[in-house]
């Protein structure tokens, strides 16, 4: 991000790895077994890249948004391809076949909302612990489309302040599934120095 | 070899007959389609945001509606094309998530950048002589500098020629 320097990056990427880490933890609560998670790639990409990163443009992807909000604001979004969502939602859903190879069921839907729902929790409240900041959710909204479209809604976000976007990859292992995700953790503008300042890193 | 430029998120190019300009997976974004029918120039820009005035961070002139129509204008011309011939086709603008609270702006950040383009196309004196805008779901699209169709895909919302 062009108005970052190097050590508010640093920062940043701290608090993804902290953040990823959580979340393996509640995922791993949430399926009662354990899950392997490698650490997680945390980088800033430009957004003429980002949708190289999931595959192409029309690569299908499942996305769920979330927002928050309290002493900062921003969006979360938790992006899957429909692979990494079937195995997801089979470690998730007894007895689980794919019944459509094109699309997601309502409770497909809602079992991977409320993935990103955790996930987001598990994000929000490392920020929380590390800053002392007081941070609130939204309920998560879905969408299966095209990768573009759907990065589109992050990379907007952060077209307002610049040429790139901060990016968090998880791979997620159980046994022989991996599951791989992608997560985009954007703070508002106006956030930024309020997060720095509670780290003590920004005067 | 028909030539085939793909045009990237934040990105503009042109293109003279038989060439084709493609850009992929619109979501909020809206993808401006300019063609001049008497020379068959093309030209296709892919912006982000509605307005270069509202941010600081606005070097890049193709992620605005504002500046990436002028920016693009300017290199149709450049390729023998005449302003007062240029008519346009917007694409794009969806509203991806619908949100609980419903009123943020970033989410209706789509219908902002219709409205904006709609806007900087008036004030051009440039007619929209077609429009495929708004809903929830994702765009591809191609414009052919042969005939100025602009070809409209979806993932589930069918394929249209505009």
């Amino acid at each position: 991000m062009d108005f970052l320097d190097g050590m508010h990056l640093d920062v940043l990427k701290e608090i993804g790895n902290i953040g990823a880490g959580n979340a393996a933890t509640s995922l791993s609560k949430l399926l009662s077994r354990r899950i392997d998670m490698n650490v997680p790639e945390v980088k800033l990409i430009h957004f003429n890249q980002i949708e190289m990163v999931i595959g192409g443009a029309e690569t299908l992807v499942a996305g769920v948004y979330l927002e928050f909000t309290g002493d900062i604001q921003g969006t979360i979004l938790f992006v899957l391809d429909k692979v990494s969502a079937n195995n997801l939602l089979s470690l998730l859903i007894p007895n689980y076949s794919i019944k459509n190879e094109d699309d997601f069921s309502p409770l497909e839907r809602s079992a991977l909302q409320e993935v990103g729902n955790i996930l987001a929790g598990a994000y929000l409240g490392s920020i929380s612990v590390l800053t002392g900041l007081s941070i609130k959710h939204s309920t998560p909204a879905f969408a299966f489309d095209m990768a573009g479209a759907i990065l589109s809604v992050p990379m907007i976000e952060f077209g307002q302040m610049g040429e790139q976007a901060l990016f968090i990859e998880n791979i997620f292992i159980d046994g022989l599934n991996k599951i791989e995700s992608n997560f985009f953790l954007m703070p508002n503008i106006d956030s930024y120095p309020i997060i720095l300042k509670a780290l003590g890193v920004y005067k | 070899m028909i030539e085939r430029i793909k045009v990237g998120m934040a990105d503009l190019n042109v293109v003279k007959s038989p060439g084709i300009l493609v850009t992929l997976g619109l979501g909020s974004c809206v993808g401006i389609a300019l063609y001049d029918e008497h020379v068959k120039v093309a030209g296709l820009s892919h912006i982000m945001l509605p307005s270069s005035k509202v941010i600081k961070n606005n070097q890049n002139r193709a992620k605005f509606a504002d500046t990436a129509i002028l920016l693009l204008i300017e290199k149709m011309l450049d390729m023998g094309a005449k302003k007062d011939r240029l008519k346009a086709k917007i694409a794009g603008g969806a509203q991806m998530f619908t949100s609980a609270t419903n009123d943020n702006n970033l989410l209706k950040i789509g219908e902002r950048n219709v409205i904006s383009t709609l806007e900087v196309l008036d004030s051009l004196n440039i007619p929209v002589i077609a429009q495929d805008t708004g809903g929830n779901y994702g765009r591809s699209i191609e414009l052919y500098a042969e005939t100025g169709v602009l070809l409209v895909k979806t993932i589930g919302h069918g394929i249209k020629e505009i």
